[in-house]
């Protein structure tokens, strides 16, 4: 009941503070859009397989750059599992292209030099038939770093609206106060990871429902599961949030936090490709929570990814949580020691 | 005893706050704390109430080790500074303590009215507290202080910024606690119309407690005839 008591209280507090239900709900569906048209408008070296391919093709495509992998019993199975970024495979003139599709700006390059080098002499002849391992032809790179943003500003919002009224109750004297009355300190953590989770849980629904059914964004995973992993985000950011606001005297110090710890985790989840990356900034973005929720919602929304496949990303998050949640109840001990 | 300090210190950053301190307060008593800013009055209050620990010395409330968790609930705080929820109502910032202390509802609703009565809130209840003066935070800190009717209370600087008027209901309510129902009061004060109201005194400078005793006997033993006299002179400034 005193968790009842502390959560009915940030609704309370919540529901007359319209700017800050303003900044929960509308922002990050603002930033979104904008992040959709500017991303919506779109170099490496392309690995393309070829099997029964003549060899005269073959040096053409050699010439234009592409690293050639020849192997023929080759499958769209195994394919997915090297991840190359094609396959090409001809029978008589019909040539048949997949292209894995992760990230769409190399795919359509992929096609792009694969139609030049065909052109010259056998294009005429060729026809080049193309199907997509991920997303379709209409796959931007929007498609392939929304699921990310989506869990992005889940992170960011939750984490600066918890970090800052939990900032408040500090040097406003309430926490002691309220610390000076029987409630445990597990039963304050638990109404603050309630209370604000429940904002945190709308503010997923809206984000998450506006981007796949407003701005269009590929999802052939379950919704749920989307949900699923931002409600895993939302709760390693509230608790992230109010176990740093311990560290911060005021709300600036506090938004302090954000180039420390928000922007570093937006380079590890997936905006950048992180196989070019060298080998200990890899192993940098694995203490990154949002590295893992970008890794689970990527593969949900865009690669239709099961339950099986993002449990170990999801157990990762919780683990996050709870480590989180734990310092936060002794950190209290500062106020009062049982 | 309901209070009893034996031999407690506490220093903040090597400057020592409280010197070894030892008091002991019987149950229905008014006891005054009086002393200049900085004296340490405020540092024993949190002492007494657990939100501080004192490098040494024990501190027993109702006979239990402080900190204890039952203890939480028998004492009634009032901070020195209001800690509210100013964008909550009065009401609601009474229900929400009312809450913390687990009473039931129909006593809730009855706490909730009778100590918003007692400080005269009752028809601010439905404002928020961003809206109150200075005066009306005060007494509604002291309403949440009295909300679970504990047994022992620690006011810590009660009657600031409360006009002379309410003042004076305020501690006509605190005797009458007292006397009636039996409880156990620590004030801290600056205002010397109010340390004669109290039924001793303990007179703190430097973290070292310089008198304990009845007014009276304070005013006789410094052949003052107020208060401030009686604080000027323990406090060694006549010279």
């Amino acid at each position: 009941m005193r968790v009842g008591a502390v959560i009915t209280r940030i609704f309370q507090q919540m529901r007359r503070d319209k700017r800050t239900l303003a900044l929960l709900f509308v922002a990050p569906l603002m930033v979104l859009s904008l992040m959709y048209f500017i991303f919506g408008s779109d170099d490496k070296e392309l690995t393309l397989v070829v099997s029964d391919v003549p060899t005269p093709i073959i040096q053409q495509l050699e010439q234009s750059d592409f690293h050639i992998v020849v192997q023929s019993n080759f499958s769209q199975a195994l394919l997915k599992e090297k991840a190359y970024d094609g396959w090409l495979t001809m029978i008589d003139q019909t040539a048949k292209l997949t292209l894995l599709n992760d990230t769409p700006a190399n795919a359509k390059a992929l096609m792009m030099k694969l139609s030049q080098a065909l052109q010259p002499t056998q294009a005429t002849t060729i026809t080049l038939k193309t199907n997509y391992i991920y997303g379709d032809a209409e796959t931007t790179s929007f498609d392939i770093f929304s699921p990310m943003l989506i869990g992005f500003f889940v992170f960011f919002f939750v984490f600066l609206i918890t970090g800052i009224a939990l900032l408040k109750e500090r040097t406003s004297g309430t926490l002691e106060r309220l610390l000076a009355t029987p409630i445990k300190r597990a039963e304050i953590v638990a109404g603050y990871m309630l209370g604000y989770g429940l904002f945190a849980l709308i503010q997923t629904i809206v984000i998450v429902l506006f981007s796949i059914y407003v701005l269009d964004i590929v999802h052939v995973g379950s919704i749920w599961l989307v949900l699923l992993i931002n409600v895993a985000v939302a709760c390693v950011s509230l608790s992230l949030g109010a176990l740093l606001s311990s560290f911060a005297a005021s709300e600036f110090q506090m938004m302090q936090f954000i180039p420390l710890v928000i922007v570093p985790q937006v380079f590890f989840s997936g905006i950048f490709p992180l196989d070019t990356m060298a080998q200990w900034l890899q192993y940098l973005g694995r203490i990154m929570p949002l590295y893992y929720a970008a890794d689970a919602l990527n593969g949900v929304m865009y690669k239709g990814n099961s339950f099986g496949d993002i449990a170990m990303n999801l157990s990762i998050l919780a683990c996050f949580a709870l480590v989180f949640i734990i310092l936060n109840i002794i950190s209290l001990r500062k106020y009062r020691s049982l | 005893m309901v209070i009893s300090l034996r031999a407690i210190e506490k220093s903040f950053q090597h400057k020592q706050v409280i010197a070894p301190l030892s008091l002991e307060i019987p149950q229905g008593q008014l006891i005054g704390l009086l002393g200049p800013s900085g004296c340490g009055k405020t540092t024993l209050i949190k002492m007494i109430m657990g939100m501080m620990k004192p490098d040494n010395g024990q501190i027993y409330v109702f006979n239990k080790t402080v900190p204890h968790q039952q203890l939480l609930t028998d004492i009634g705080y009032m901070a020195q500074s209001d800690a509210l929820y100013t964008d909550l109502t009065g009401e609601e910032n009474l229900q929400f303590f009312a809450k913390l202390y687990r009473l039931p509802k129909k006593e809730r609703t009855e706490r909730v009215a009778y100590t918003a009565q007692l400080v005269r809130l009752s028809d601010d209840l439905n404002r928020k507290v961003e809206t109150y003066s200075g005066g009306m935070k005060r007494r509604l800190s002291l309403a949440i202080a009295l909300i679970q009717n504990p047994t022992l209370l620690l006011l810590d600087e009660p009657t600031v910024g409360i006009d002379p008027l309410l003042k004076v209901d305020i501690w006509q309510e605190l005797l009458r606690l007292k006397n009636e129902e039996q409880k156990t009061i620590l004030v801290t004060t600056h205002a010397m119309d109010e340390a004669e109201k109290c039924d001793q005194l303990a007179m703190l400078r430097d973290g070292q407690m310089i008198a304990y005793d009845t007014p009276q006997a304070l005013k006789a033993r410094y052949q003052a005839k107020d208060f401030d006299e009686v604080f000027i002179k323990a406090g060694g400034r006549t010279q």
